[in-house]
């Protein structure tokens, strides 16, 4: 893995965004071929939103030729609720660029047919030639998506029953085996109450009840980290990685975009 | 791919960089607009998988909904009560000239006349939708002849009239039929107001208490029985006494029906209303304000003298008298400089200032889902700009309800 640790939330979000517009422009995506992108929600990922759409609202980075699969959504939830992720995806990113309608997928928690939904997801992805990076965050319990401690690390795209949420009481969410299928990994780790879970998921072993260790055994994953989040790891842990960052860098520096004309 | 069912193939207009006036805040979002209504821009993403056919920069302009002036008795040398013929012609030119006021809707105010001017004036004023032609017309305003002979003001003492003999009967005859009209105001004091107050309520009309010597219990009464509306707050009622506070006292009455929200309409032009009364007024009750302007056939003249039918009349800024004299003669202030107005002499801020002459005017006639908001569904229109440098605003002409303005 590639541990990236930055001094703060606002450089690691800047981090992330910066990577990501950097793998779209050099994937040098067009009418034929697609740049897919996974994408979370939550607080977490906010400041990466919000850089993105900045370098989009510059001109240097489009969203015309990019597909984007979302982690999950919440079942029964009206779409325009203020609290779903269609909302969430629209108010945060959707509406500030320039991504085709028919090309952002999210789970439809309203469907008639909640597996086969789900199951149509896993198609659309598979349709749209597998992901390219798939962008997550990580729960305090260790969880990607709504995979919470005991999912299968080998679970696919399905309806999950909430517990820690009273209403709703279930959602869709994208399986570890679906995420783990895409060509690489990014998971954006921010501060201290993640600290341990962090500790869990990349110093201990592969274990169901932290389902993000599951990509110890991905061959191309990313942690994009704040310091806070590093406060549970062995201090040989950071300091090596740090002593990486030189190398990390070299990922977001320059910063590519769409004006050079590639 | 367009999907959904029965999707529209009419464009859609998106206005960026934009601040809009929606559930009384300015936002910084854009505004969508198709087919003339404002759309839900979330819904168009996800279930009609569409973008925007055009998009509009703003310049970071406000976009506000278009205002409703609920009293208006003419304008550019009309005067809606006593032209009888041509009618509809008169009602059009004032109704495309305050376009560039920001008002796209109003209501025709007639003041007490005879009966026959009813009967004949009435029928050539229908309800209307606005468009770049002009403001849309939401039915017409009768300020009379049901009112105090105390209390006339400049209305003609020989047309006044009492229903107290036949109370509904009477007011039909007097005005013929109700079709076309939105709002009456009569004096809650004369006989037999409750059963004229409920029945013109059950036809739809809103009824104003104006023009009157009622105190607080006959007015806190015909509110009880149907009525929503004061007709110019201050003018033309008995004045505020800490033990009778009149009509003015409705604006903190504990006796109105529950969930009823008394509206108000304040001329706001600096010269019929002191500031600190205007203050008092919006203080005790920012919600039921409505701005209006009680505008005289001189509005919109230009300075200099005009002969308005049988008065000579001296135009001088924003004040009108009769010429040769000290005597103001109405209100000349357009609508935009009211609202500006508004908002200086009650420091409040600049979305209550626009709601005032826009949403308060819709949810006084019910017409709030449609009129008043920029919310979705509302009302919208094109909007071709003009520029107009020298009042500072940029303005459009908008058909409905949508309008830019930049302060």
């Amino acid at each position: 893995m590639r541990l990236v640790i930055l001094d703060n939330y606002d450089l690691a979000s800047e981090w992330a965004a910066k990577y990501i517009c950097n793998r779209i422009i050099q994937f040098k995506p067009g009418q034929d071929r697609y740049f897919t992108l996974g994408l979370p929600t939550g607080s977490t990922p906010l400041g990466c939103y919000k850089k993105l759409i900045e370098y989009h609202k510059s001109g240097d980075l489009s969203f015309k030729y990019v597909k984007t699969f979302n982690m999950d959504e919440y079942v029964g939830l009206p779409r325009n609720h203020p609290e779903s992720y269609h909302s969430y995806m629209w108010n945060n990113f959707f509406k500030h660029i320039d991504i085709d309608p028919n090309n952002a997928h999210i789970l439809d928690g309203n469907a008639a047919d909640l597996q086969a939904e789900c199951d149509a997801f896993e198609k659309k992805i598979k349709e749209a030639g597998g992901i390219d990076l798939f962008v997550g965050g990580m729960g305090p319990d260790g969880h990607i998506a709504f995979n919470e401690p005991g999912a299968s690390l080998v679970s696919r795209t399905r309806l999950k029953t909430l517990i820690y949420s009273k209403v709703p009481t279930m959602a869709l969410t994208v399986g570890v085996g679906t995420v783990m299928d895409a060509r690489e990994v990014m998971i954006l780790i921010t501060g201290a109450h993640k600290a341990f879970a962090l500790y869990k998921a990349i110093e201990e072993g592969v274990n169901h009840m932290w389902t993000v260790s599951a990509f110890q055994q991905h061959p191309r994953t990313i942690f994009v980290c704040d310091e806070d989040a590093t406060l549970e790891l062995r201090v040989k842990t950071v300091k090596y990685f740090k002593g990486l960052m030189h190398v990390h860098n070299k990922l977001v520096d320059p910063l590519h975009s769409m004006k050079e004309g590639n | 791919m367009r999907g959904g069912q029965g999707t529209t193939r009419a464009p859609v207009l998106q206005f960026t960089n934009c601040r809009i006036l929606r559930g009384g805040a300015l936002l910084r979002e854009d505004l969508w607009v198709r087919e003339g209504r404002i759309l839900d821009p979330e819904k168009l993403f996800f279930d009609e998988r569409r973008v925007a056919d055009e998009q509009r920069d703003c310049g970071g302009c406000i976009l506000a909904p278009g205002f409703i002036d609920v009293q208006i008795n003419g304008g550019f040398g009309v005067d809606f009560s006593k032209t009888t013929e041509n009618v509809g012609s008169g009602v059009a030119l004032v109704a495309q000239r305050i376009l560039s006021h920001g008002v796209t809707s109003f209501c025709p105010t007639l003041v007490t006349s005879p009966p026959e001017i009813y009967h004949k004036v009435l029928p050539q004023i229908p309800v209307k939708s606005g468009g770049p032609h002009g403001a849309g017309v939401l039915g017409v305003h009768l300020e009379g002849p049901f009112i105090s002979q105390e209390k006339r003001g400049a209305h003609p003492e020989a047309h006044l009239r009492s229903f107290e003999a036949r109370a509904f009967h009477d007011v039909l005859a007097t005005y013929g039929p109700l079709d076309n009209v939105r709002i009456v105001t009569l004096a809650p004091e004369l006989g037999r107001s409750h059963e004229v107050i409920q029945a013109l309520t059950a036809q739809g009309i809103c009824v104003s208490l104006g023009h009157s010597v009622a105190d607080l219990q006959a007015a806190e009464e015909a509110v009880q029985s149907g009525a929503t509306f004061i007709t110019h707050l201050f003018n033309a009622m008995l004045p505020f006494h800490h033990r009778d506070p009149g009509i003015v006292g409705l604006l903190t009455s504990d006796r109105l029906p529950p969930g009823r929200c008394i509206f108000y309409g304040m001329i706001a032009d600096g010269i019929h209303t002191n500031p600190a009364a205007l203050r008092i007024a919006y203080r005790a009750h920012p919600q039921g304000l409505v701005l209006v302007t009680d505008a005289v056939p001189a509005l919109g003249l230009g300075n200099g003298r005009h002969t308005l039918g049988q008065q000579d009349v001296e135009v001088d800024g924003l004040t009108a008298y009769v010429a040769g004299t000290k005597t103001l003669c109405g209100s000349i202030a357009p609508m935009d400089v009211c609202v500006r107005h508004f908002l200086q002499a009650t420091g409040c801020s600049v979305e209550a200032a626009l709601e005032a002459a826009s949403l308060h005017p819709a949810q006084l006639l019910g017409l709030e889902k449609s009129k008043g908001s920029l919310d979705f569904g509302a009302d919208a229109g094109e909007a071709p700009r003009r520029r107009d440098p020298a009042k500072g605003w940029v303005r459009a002409q908008v058909s409905g309800s949508s309008w830019f303005l930049a302060p």
